[in-house]
């Protein structure tokens, strides 16, 4: 009995410290930081930066008057091929990414130097339709979430890389993959799937951070009985596709989390699909307690292009104006009003000839010339579309919006095929049209206020790099050639640049350790960060 | 949700075998379980001359191949012509079939396996892809139509095609090596590119993560101390440029020290004309080009 007490108060004092450490540690990223990000722009919580999606930091030690003078800071060698499309978030001065193949890794973000590595052990039969790709993690907690091409999102010891859970969302030999970073909203992991390219049926989830519980299921692709469901042919929509392959944003005032989604199936030919096939190529708005739909805008109706809507849905207020604006891949600037969903303006940023009308509501609609046939018809944009799913970014300071455009134009042919399931669906085939001028690129910034173009940087050869904005009047961006540059935010003026060494397929971020900011980019195989001297 | 993919995806389609098919299949299964090789050792298509398989064939084709190769087989911005009899890499079926299966190392194409193409082709969808390519194959005389000895007395004489462009070794540096071209490219397009050659402009390097060539563009370029330089583009960015002289003298420029740098869409190349070059001396310059190409 005499030795109880002691080891009672011991436990108890064990207690009480641990609660004492708990609290004082700031390594734990809670959801109200998540809310407050805007409280500590030394890091980067989230795939965006932010809720907004705007991939804008106030950091401005590195501005226009010095950017010239950046330099490499540290390189981190992934080891992974293919395309390197990732963000990093960082936290507290710990860097956490991810490379092709779902490899994760925790970085000292001021050395670069590892703090674990970890690799997902892939089937050798999973089906990512457009590489080996991964964008990005999400935090809370003690956990770094990864979604993963065999389908399956899991949670990361943030100090050890260990998997504390692991969660099947469908069967990747059916075509499902995730390739997106995850959002975390409150307690919940939010996940869009990829797969529209399988006749997959679209889907987003959110996941207990905790525990990895499903708590909800959004079809992307109405079954019967609800609403939406008249808008595909028969049996259709069990194949639709309509994937939700790009991370949401999130609106806390209005508790409202904004998703996109991708092509319905097969993408380039309609046959057989008949109607608008909601909820593809839409901008979704759902309360994230529940993944019910609060409402939604169709931007390509029967789309047969390939013209997904998953670009990042960018939250944007102009004074009374809550507003959604959407350069989509369709060659349209959307800006749409997001409470209501109801759109305000579609106006061309780039080179369209699948449209030449819009509906009663405003609402750019396909040319019937447009459509693919078997012997192949000139389309512009092409099947990779006027941009894609590389984040564009929004200046509240200059007001405009910042996205990286392609001018390529593509010949649409179909080519019949029927659902098998697992095995890619496209009924389709696209090639650049040779006889047209070399396909190129641009920065483009665009003033929501007007739609207007009010700079445009020329790329030689179309980029598939993201843009980030700060608050030190640049703007970064990288192109084909491997270049990674900043730019005068006002002029697009050229500040500085470096060679990667290869194609930029990924966007940048920023973050800052004691009092120095940074900026990376990921390229090749090898993950950059620059600093000033 | 397609994006870029250095080849285009494979997709993968139904194929309503008939009893035929599928007994022939069951043989081929079984010939290759007892001789234990793999399908593709197969020295002969099971659904060669099938005209249906063909049809299947060109659907897949149009999937996984049309991007590189063009539709209709006859290639496209940087695949080579496939309707020709002979093939550079191989002409038997089983090495068409080894070719889409596993990719051709040192070249663009890649391997039709999970990672190379999307998902990866079936078998039997090589074997339809490789029935349809037989059923528009271009039946190659037993002799080119041109002569070829009077082509290469051309190449490497009174049509000054060596000047700036080498074969196997021999010739300039100035314009595109042609060593392959023969093999790789459709009779017609070899027309157009010496008639009119700035109508598509050779590609040069491709670079491995980019998705477009460089191009042969000719550049002038004036330098800080007034120098004037004219010649071809081998690589070029926002802020760089690379260049051939018409001298085979190679410049590497920043482009913001150059005065005046322009760029024009008009090949380097004369567009020979009748009068330049007749079409009989044009078609047995091509035999000689195809000759080259099919050794």
């Amino acid at each position: 009995m005499k030795f109880t007490f002691p080891i009672r108060r011991q436990f108890f004092l064990y207690l009480i410290a641990s609660y004492f450490v708990a609290s004082l540690a700031c390594s734990q990223v809670t959801s109200q930081r998540l809310l407050d990000s805007a409280k500590e722009p030394q890091n980067w919580l989230m795939y965006s930066g932010d809720y907004s999606g705007r991939r804008y930091s106030t950091l401005d030690q590195i501005n226009t008057l010095n950017a010239a003078s950046l330099l490499p800071k540290w390189a981190y060698q992934t080891m992974g091929t293919g395309k390197y499309e990732s963000t990093s978030l960082v936290v507290d001065g710990v860097l956490y990414g991810t490379g092709s193949d779902d490899r994760a890794f925790s970085l000292d973000a001021r050395s670069g130097r590892p703090i674990w590595q970890y690799q997902r052990a892939l089937p050798a039969d999973i089906r990512p339709c457009c590489g080996r790709v991964n964008r990005g993690l999400a935090i809370l907690g003690d956990k770094v979430f990864l979604g993963t091409l065999d389908a399956h999102v899991i949670a990361l010891d943030t100090k050890t890389g260990n998997v504390i859970w692991d969660v099947s969302t469908a069967e990747y030999a059916k075509g499902y993959s995730i390739t997106l970073a995850p959002l975390v909203i409150k307690n919940l992991v939010l996940i869009g799937i990829s797969g529209g390219e399988y006749g997959i049926r679209g889907f987003i989830d959110a996941y207990d951070a905790a525990t990895g519980a499903r708590k909800w299921r959004f079809y992307t692709v109405p079954g019967p009985g609800e609403p939406g469901h008249d808008t595909w042919e028969g049996d259709s929509w069990k194949i639709g596709g309509a994937p939700a392959w790009i991370t949401g944003t999130y609106d806390p005032v209005t508790n409202t989390t904004f998703w996109t989604t991708g092509n319905p199936s097969p993408s380039n030919r309609g046959e057989g699909r008949a109607g608008d096939n909601l909820y593809s190529n839409c901008l979704l708005a759902l309360d994230p307690d529940n993944g019910k739909l609060k409402w939604h805008f169709q931007f390509t109706k029967h789309d047969e292009h390939d013209y997904d809507a998953t670009q990042v849905p960018v939250i944007v207020d102009e004074g009374d104006r809550h507003l959604i604006v959407q350069a989509n891949r369709n060659g349209f600037f959307y800006v749409i009003d997001r409470t209501t969903g109801k759109l305000i303006s579609a106006t061309p940023y780039g080179r369209v000839t699948w449209s030449d009308s819009k509906d009663a509501n405003g609402v750019p609609v396909e040319r019937k010339e447009a459509s693919p046939t078997l012997t192949g018809v000139p389309v512009c944009p092409g099947a990779l579309g006027a941009t894609n799913w590389f984040s564009p970014t929004y200046d509240p300071q200059t007001k405009l919006f910042y996205v990286t455009a392609r001018e390529q134009c593509d010949i649409f042919s179909t080519a019949p095929q029927p659902y098998e399931a697992g095995h890619a669906f496209y009924g389709s085939a696209y090639y650049p049209n040779d006889d047209s001028q070399p396909f190129w690129g641009a920065v483009r910034a665009i003033d929501p206020a007007t739609s207007q173009i009010k700079w445009e940087l020329k790329h030689l050869s179309p980029s598939w790099s993201g843009v980030l904005s700060t608050a030190g009047g640049l703007v970064f961006t990288g192109d084909a050639d491997g270049n990674f540059m900043a730019l005068d935010a006002a002029s697009g003026k050229i500040l500085w640049h470096f060679q990667c060494g290869a194609s930029v397929y990924a966007g940048p971020m920023t973050y800052a350790i004691d009092g120095k900011q940074y900026v990376t980019i990921a390229a090749g195989t090898a993950l950059f960060a620059f600093g000033l001297p | 949700m397609r994006r870029f993919n250095f080849s285009r995806q494979v997709a993968r389609g139904n194929f309503k075998a008939n009893r035929l098919a599928i007994c022939l299949a069951c043989l081929v299964f079984i010939a290759c379980f007892t001789c234990n090789r793999p399908l593709f050792a197969q020295e002969k298509n099971p659904y060669a001359g099938d005209p249906k398989v063909a049809k299947l064939g060109e659907y897949q084709f149009r999937l996984n191949c049309a991007f590189c190769h063009g539709l209709g087989a006859r290639g496209g911005g940087r695949g080579p012509d496939l309707t020709r009899a002979q093939k550079r890499h191989g002409n038997s079926d089983a090495e068409i079939f080894h070719n889409i299966h596993d990719g051709i190392t040192g070249t663009a194409m890649p391997a039709a396996t999970n990672g190379g193409i999307g998902v990866g082709m079936t078998d039997e969808e090589i074997w339809q892809v490789v029935t349809y390519l037989r059923s528009v194959q271009v039946k190659a005389p037993a002799q080119p139509i041109g002569n070829a000895p009077h082509g290469k007395e051309l190449f490497y004489g009174s049509a000054g095609c060596s000047t700036c462009h080498m074969i196997e070794g021999k010739g300039g540096r100035f314009g595109p090596d042609l060593t392959g071209t023969g093999a790789s490219r459709s009779t017609d397009y070899l027309i157009e590119s010496v008639r009119n050659p700035s109508r598509r402009l050779a590609q040069g390097i491709f670079e491995a993560m980019k998705e477009f060539p460089q191009e042969y563009e000719s550049v002038s370029v004036v330098t800080a101390d007034g120098t004037k330089y004219a010649g071809v583009v081998l690589n070029e960015d926002q802020f760089t440029l690379q260049m051939l002289d018409t001298r085979e003298q190679l410049h590497l420029f920043e482009k913001d020290k150059l005065p005046s740098c322009e760029k024009h869409r008009e090949s380097a190349m004369p567009a020979y004309d009748q009068k330049m070059l007749g079409d009989k001396d044009l078609q047995d310059l091509i035999a000689y080009l195809q000759t080259v190409g099919a050794q």
